[in-house]
């Protein structure tokens, strides 16, 4: 192991159909920020980016969030090398 | 596979065929089919599109498939879920349940699609004379979904 990789925990961000529209992005990586250890924290920190980050994960936006492919929710704990993503409640069927 | 995720159109009969095939205790099928239609919200629809989450679709409706057969005393049970671009008149989804009374394939059909239209990641983007829009999702839908917890 490198000797920045223990201290590093990256985790993978997905956004899903209207969202990734108006995020004008698909996926990314980020580097856990200082102070997030839950959804909760890591959507507010997305917020923090402004513009239509704020307005699209605002408070009011139907915004649903799975870990690793599971449902989860704003409590759910955030740790290095996580799948996140961020999708509009479903429409399918 | 009891879950294909495809592009590609589907046989009702051959996949119903196949599900049953060789197994002389399954006493009864029940399928759904769903199509795409040419008017939703009161617009003409062109077309629509299916956006999934590959990996957590599969995982999600084979979740749902198991949780039919924990339910119910079912043999079989198919998913088959087109994505992509598709036209009215055309297949959208297909579920079909084999067991050997009528009433687990009724009841576990119908439980299949109301989960499947409230948990598994599909998103529909429709194309109407006005330009692309997001399909909203129906407090209907999960009306459906809650009368089975």
């Amino acid at each position: 192991m490198k000797p920045n990789e223990a201290q590093t925990a990256v985790v993978k961000i997905l956004y899903f159909a209207w969202l990734r529209e108006a995020l004008g992005k698909a996926e990314e990586e980020l580097v856990i920020p200082d102070g997030v250890a839950t959804i909760g924290q890591l959507a507010a920190f997305l917020r923090a980016r402004g513009d239509h980050w704020a307005t699209e994960l605002g408070d009011g936006k139907a915004v649903r969030v799975a870990v690793n492919m599971d449902m989860a929710d704003a409590n759910t704990p955030v740790s290095g090398g996580q799948e996140i993503a961020f999708f509009p409640p479903v429409t399918g069927g | 596979m009891p879950v294909r995720i495809q592009t590609e159109d589907f046989d009702v009969s051959a996949e119903i065929a196949r599900l049953r095939e060789g197994n002389p205790k399954v006493g009864a099928v029940a399928s759904f089919v769903g199509i795409v239609r040419d008017l939703n919200e009161g617009d003409s629809v062109a077309s629509l599109t299916l956006e999934h989450y590959p990996g957590m679709t599969e995982k999600s409706v084979e979740g749902i498939v198991a949780e039919a057969r924990e339910r119910w005393e079912i043999y079989d049970a198919l998913v088959i879920h087109r994505v992509g671009t598709l036209s009215p008149l055309d297949q959208i989804v297909l579920v079909v349940v084999t067991s050997a009374h009528r009433g687990e394939s009724f009841k576990a059909c119908e439980f299949l699609m109301d989960y499947l239209k409230t948990r598994a990641p599909f998103w529909k983007k429709e194309q109407t004379p006005e330009g692309g829009r997001w399909v909203d999702a129906r407090a209907s839908d999960d009306a459906a979904a809650e009368r089975w917890t």
